[in-house]
């Protein structure tokens, strides 16, 4: 039982104090050790890009034509690129761009998607009509050409590569809701929400959208690292990130011409994707257990 | 009777479907009162349309595919039949209520107990939360809850499935509704925890009054618990009486095959086939003309296959209140 009153003794008082799920959620959550480390990791993250100018050993932006391409050293960690440019110092700087890039999009795709989805699943006819066409539109599209022109028309800054790839990623986090919607809406407790009176609003917010959660944690640790490639893309194509700035695609990008003399010019942001996407799914695997009550016991 | 002492009149209820093979009738007809108090049973095989009965009054069928009418649904005096979603919705959980038949999948896996079962004192009086946890506090000391404190808290999965059952009746009952529909209420469960709902149920029947319409497919069950019933066959009623009328005399053919095919553990089984009624439930699409028992009918008439009987007093010796869809009760027998 996960009522913290439990084992008292009865009194009504006590009774009345309900259980409190954020609680619940999170010492569910610190017992996956898995999960814990995976926080760990993206905060120390968070912490080296927030405080990237104090904590780099170097300028991410000074060029020494005299030091390209060196091995790594005392002094440049992870070696230089073509540039003469620290990549440490690199990485972290490409960290600031990377994380919000993986994260503010997939958010945003992830909250359009779940709206849209559970409309279209709940309440079916015209709307799922309309709301589907519109997806089959931006699946049908060429996403990294839709994504391209909204750069291109939009202009290559950071705001334009969310609205880019939210517009890009809603779709697919749809069809997945709208799914999952369609099985929900015909479970039993629906049908008792709706014998209670239950407004259809209230049914899509209380009974419906609690049960895609989990759904969505997987959705979302797969949209980080899959919105980071598209960033890499876009930046690689010339209309995302524009150098010298920085961002993890890119450097991968720009380094791989330089596999063969400095190969961890490409390979370290590499890493840092890999590390930072491995990350991730593990907090995302820890908050669908912890979020899933009957794994809390 | 007198009118007062009815809580649910219903008159002519009718349900159709439009689908892709044209328009199914899946009641036809339906007229039935519940008395304040009192327990009405529903029963029939699957597909006779119970269940739909019991969704059709509560505003539930699925639209816009379903269409419901009715020649007039009174609920405590008050004209329901033509009103709109929206004043549906407040009369559902407030004034008619229901039990579902599964109770592990009839509560939200992924909310806690007490939430869910005080939702409709949210939904319907706007009372705060703790309110309402006092409130299902009290309900599920009511229903029969051990450690109730405990349990308000509680996942549905980590109830068993008659404590659910529990939890979803106080949850029908909690805004003291007019009339509570069980729409096989204990089907899912077991035989020890069955009894103890059906107990509690009467229990509850008796101490605050609701009344109950009950649909099962288990005969046991009506005579057990129900003042009256109504037995359904194809999406009409065929037969309605006072349970002792019915149980004493069953007037229609196929109420008197549902009779048969209950099991007795007293009589000798050797060699003897266990009794069950021929065939099946027709297809709602494609009915047999005249009685739609014809087909499976032991005592079929010519005029069987000609015309529907209707619903006519069943006989002598019965009640006046005993009804039964079928020509051998017909005042002008099979000659019309």
């Amino acid at each position: 039982m996960t009522s913290p009153s439990a084992p008292l003794p009865a009194d009504a008082i006590e009774a009345l104090e309900e259980a409190s799920f954020l609680r619940d959620t999170v010492r569910a959550f610190r017992k996956n050790r898995m999960a814990m480390v995976g926080l760990a990791f993206v905060l120390l993250l968070v912490l080296g890009a927030v405080f990237a100018p104090w904590i780099s050993p170097h300028d991410p932006y000074r060029v020494a034509l005299d030091e390209q391409l060196l091995p790594a050293s005392t002094t440049y960690w992870l070696g230089t690129d073509n540039f003469g440019r620290d990549v440490l110092t690199r990485i972290l700087y490409g960290a600031r761009i990377s994380l919000v890039v993986g994260i503010v999009p997939s958010l945003i795709s992830l909250m359009i998607g779940t709206m849209m989805g559970i409309l279209s699943g709940y309440l079916g006819g015209r709307t799922d009509f309309v709301v589907m066409r519109l997806a089959d539109m931006m699946i049908a599209f060429p996403s990294l050409l839709l994504a391209m022109v909204v750069m291109y028309t939009l202009g290559a800054n950071l705001l334009n590569i969310f609205i880019a790839l939210a517009l890009v990623g809603w779709a697919s986090v749809a069809r997945v809701v709208r799914s999952q919607t369609l099985a929900l809406r015909e479970k039993e407790f629906i049908e008792a929400a709706r014998a209670n009176g239950t407004a259809r609003i209230t049914v899509m917010l209380r009974h419906i959208f609690p049960n895609v959660v989990p759904t969505l944690i997987v959705l979302f640790t797969l949209a980080i690292p899959e919105a980071i490639m598209w960033e890499s893309s876009l930046s690689f194509l010339g209309v995302g990130v524009q150098p010298p700035e920085a961002s993890w695609g890119l450097l991968v990008a720009k380094g791989k011409e330089y596999m063969f003399q400095a190969p961890a010019v490409a390979i370290a942001p590499g890493v840092a994707i890999l590390l930072t996407v491995l990350a991730f799914n593990f907090i995302g695997d820890g908050l669908r257990d912890a979020l899933d009550p009957s794994m809390k016991d | 009777m007198a009118e007062t002492d009815i809580i649910l009149s219903v008159q002519g209820l009718t349900t159709e479907f439009s689908g892709d093979r044209g328009d199914v009738r899946v009641l036809d007809d339906v007229s039935f009162d519940v008395g304040r108090g009192r327990i009405v049973g529903v029963v029939g095989e699957s597909g006779s349309g119970k269940s739909m009965t019991a969704l059709s009054l509560m505003g539930l069928v699925p639209q816009p595919q379903g269409r419901v009418s009715a020649r007039s649904i009174t609920l405590d005096g008050q004209e329901i039949s033509r009103l709109g979603p929206s004043a549906m919705r407040r009369i559902r959980g407030r004034d008619i209520a229901m039990v579902f038949q599964e109770p592990m999948t009839s509560l939200n896996p992924v909310r806690r107990v007490w939430e869910q079962v005080g939702e409709p004192l949210a939904i319907h009086h706007g009372l705060g939360r703790r309110a309402i946890r006092a409130r299902v506090l009290e309900m599920f000391e009511l229903v029969g809850i051990p450690e109730p404190k405990t349990r308000l808290d509680a996942y549905p999965h980590q109830l068993s499935g008659g404590l659910r059952q529990r939890a979803m009746i106080a949850m029908g009952l909690i805004c003291e509704p007019k009339l509570l529909i069980a729409d096989e209420p204990t089907t899912a469960l077991d035989v020890t925890t069955q009894s103890q709902i059906l107990r509690l149920m009467r229990d509850l029947r008796d101490r605050v009054g609701t009344s109950i319409i009950l649909i099962t497919h288990d005969l046991g069950i009506i005579a057990e618990m129900c003042d009256e019933v109504n037995v359904m066959y194809a999406g009409q009623l065929v037969e309605q009486g006072e349970v002792f009328a019915l149980f004493d005399q069953p007037a229609h053919p196929y109420t008197r095959g549902l009779l048969a095919s209950i099991p007795r553990a007293t009589e000798p089984r050797a060699g003897r086939r266990m009794p069950s009624i021929p065939g099946m439930v027709p297809n709602l699409a494609k009915l047999p003309p005249g009685c739609r028992f014809n087909p499976r009918c032991g005592e079929v008439m010519p005029v069987c296959l000609r015309r529907d009987p209707g619903l006519t007093a069943a006989g002598t010796g019965s009640g006046p209140g005993h009804t039964a869809r079928c020509w051998l009760h017909s005042p002008n027998g099979g000659t019309a």
